[in-house]
């Protein structure tokens, strides 16, 4: 990870230009369309990130848990993205958006573009969003949109049974060896400077949480702080809170991990652009 | 000996739910429709991947509306990236075309939320058929083949989102659990 902050640190500069010709452009799109974009880029940065799981895993079953988690990330990208696309009304399609746009457009927070690592860093990372979209969504479903709010209800149950799965893994795997508890707690450690980003609220949506439309994310820390720091000190882990806290994602500001999970995501519609299935 | 057989059957029969408030409410929707004969032709759509169990038994098909010669069918997914839901739209529309429908639409709806209670009596007896143990509350499946309560989770997922994998500690057959939701 303290590469990725050197790497962002020296971006930004080099960057000015682009940043201020992507400031203007989004400030041209509405706050709801952006609010739903971002999570849609969410989801399918984190799809793509299960998928690659997909024949890795540790063995079969767990190689298809993945790949159906991956699954249920996806459907849920579609779903935001058909919204997206319809709130946006400038005739993209949900694959416009998602294959179709720059690194820099898009704006998933940073935990979901992270490589994969080894298993335990997956299930950390996968752990600490489960526990975090369980409390996310359980505001979202009564959002005042009902677009939305069928999109939530939909993807709660979903989440509550990802959690359901990594528990138990967390459990096994910071109780197992003693390799596989090194494992994890280097992931903790890793993961813990990124996870503050979820609590952010982006400017755009502060007024979407005064309509009752967005929720308010900063409100959730306490909440996950203390599901997060029960749950692992049954296993003896001390899970404090990180001073140094990587952000940027929602700006279009990313890892250098992001343009390479892009590159592969959409080679296809980019060698062959309206190539269909 | 034989008795003893019976009565277990019949006990795993009775496991089976036979009506619950969201399939009544789904059976007497239909009912009350004023296109039985489109409900009628829906029957012959199959879920693609659970041969035998028709998008009505498993609570996909949520309605369905004419106006003139327009007919709009609507559904609603199972799990949010099910891949299944492009075909079953295909499917439904060949079918109502076959049958000299041909002004037919497909939307896919989002709200009410699909659960395992929309599946129907005859969709649970046919999951059992194709040896797919079918939901119940606690997730804690009995064995579609010897029927025994001595099973064990394997994963969370199975062959589909919407399946789990377990295994029966008696007759140690592997099999499918649809998941409760």
């Amino acid at each position: 990870m303290g590469t990725d902050v050197n790497t962002v640190q020296t971006t930004k500069k080099q960057t000015n230009t682009m940043q201020t010709k992507q400031t203007l452009m989004s400030q041209s799109q509405s706050p709801l369309f952006r609010f739903v974009l971002g999570l849609a880029d969410d989801a399918v940065i984190l799809s793509h990130r299960l998928s690659q799981w997909c024949s890795n895993g540790p063995y079969l079953e767990e190689d298809i848990a993945l790949a159906n988690i991956a699954l249920d990330y996806i459907g849920r990208a579609r779903m935001l993205y058909q919204y997206a696309a319809e709130v946006e009304g400038q005739n993209r399609s949900e694959d416009d958006l998602a294959y179709l746009r720059t690194e820099r457009e898009f704006t998933n927070l940073l935990i979901h573009e992270l490589p994969i690592g080894d298993f335990a860093f997956t299930m950390v990372r996968q752990f600490f969003l489960d526990v975090f979209y369980n409390l996310y969504l359980e505001e979202l479903v009564k959002s005042k949109d009902e677009t939305i709010a069928a999109i939530a209800q939909k993807a709660i149950k979903e989440t509550r049974y990802h959690l359901k799965r990594s528990e138990p893994w967390i459990r096994q795997l910071s109780e197992g060896t003693e390799e596989s508890r090194k494992r994890t707690l280097l992931a903790i450690d890793e993961l813990k400077e990124v996870v503050g980003e979820l609590f952010e609220m982006p400017d755009w949506e502060v007024g979407l949480v005064d309509a009752g439309i967005a929720v308010d994310r900063q409100n959730l820390k306490p909440a996950w702080d203390k599901y997060v720091q029960t749950f692992l000190s049954a296993s003896d882990i001390d899970f404090e809170d990180c001073q140094l806290q990587i952000t940027g994602g929602r700006n279009g500001i990313h890892s250098e991990h992001l343009g390479q999970l892009l590159s592969e995501m959409q080679y296809l519609q980019k060698t062959y652009p309206g190539m269909k299935w | 000996m034989v008795n003893a057989m019976i009565s277990e059957m019949v006990d795993n029969e009775l496991v089976i739910p036979t009506l619950n408030p969201i399939f009544a409410q789904r059976s007497r929707f239909r009912m009350m429709s004023k296109c039985p004969e489109i409900w009628d032709i829906l029957d012959s759509v199959y879920d693609p991947e659970l041969p035998g169990l028709t998008l009505w038994d498993l609570g996909v098909l949520q309605d369905v509306r004419v106006n003139g010669q327009q007919i709009l069918v609507i559904i609603t997914p199972t799990y949010s990236g099910c891949p299944a839901v492009d075909m079953m739209s295909q499917d439904v529309i060949t079918a109502l075309n076959t049958a000299n429908y041909n002004d037919v639409k497909v939307k896919v709806t989002l709200a009410p939320a699909w659960c395992t209670d929309m599946i129907s009596p005859a969709g649970k007896l046919q999951l059992a058929e194709l040896q797919i143990a079918p939901p119940n509350k606690d997730d804690d499946p009995d064995c579609p083949v010897c029927h025994s309560e001595n099973t064990q989770l394997l994963s969370q997922f199975g062959s589909t989102a919407c399946k789990a994998l377990h295994q029966c500690q008696d007759c140690l057959e592997t099999f499918d659990y649809f998941k409760s939701l």
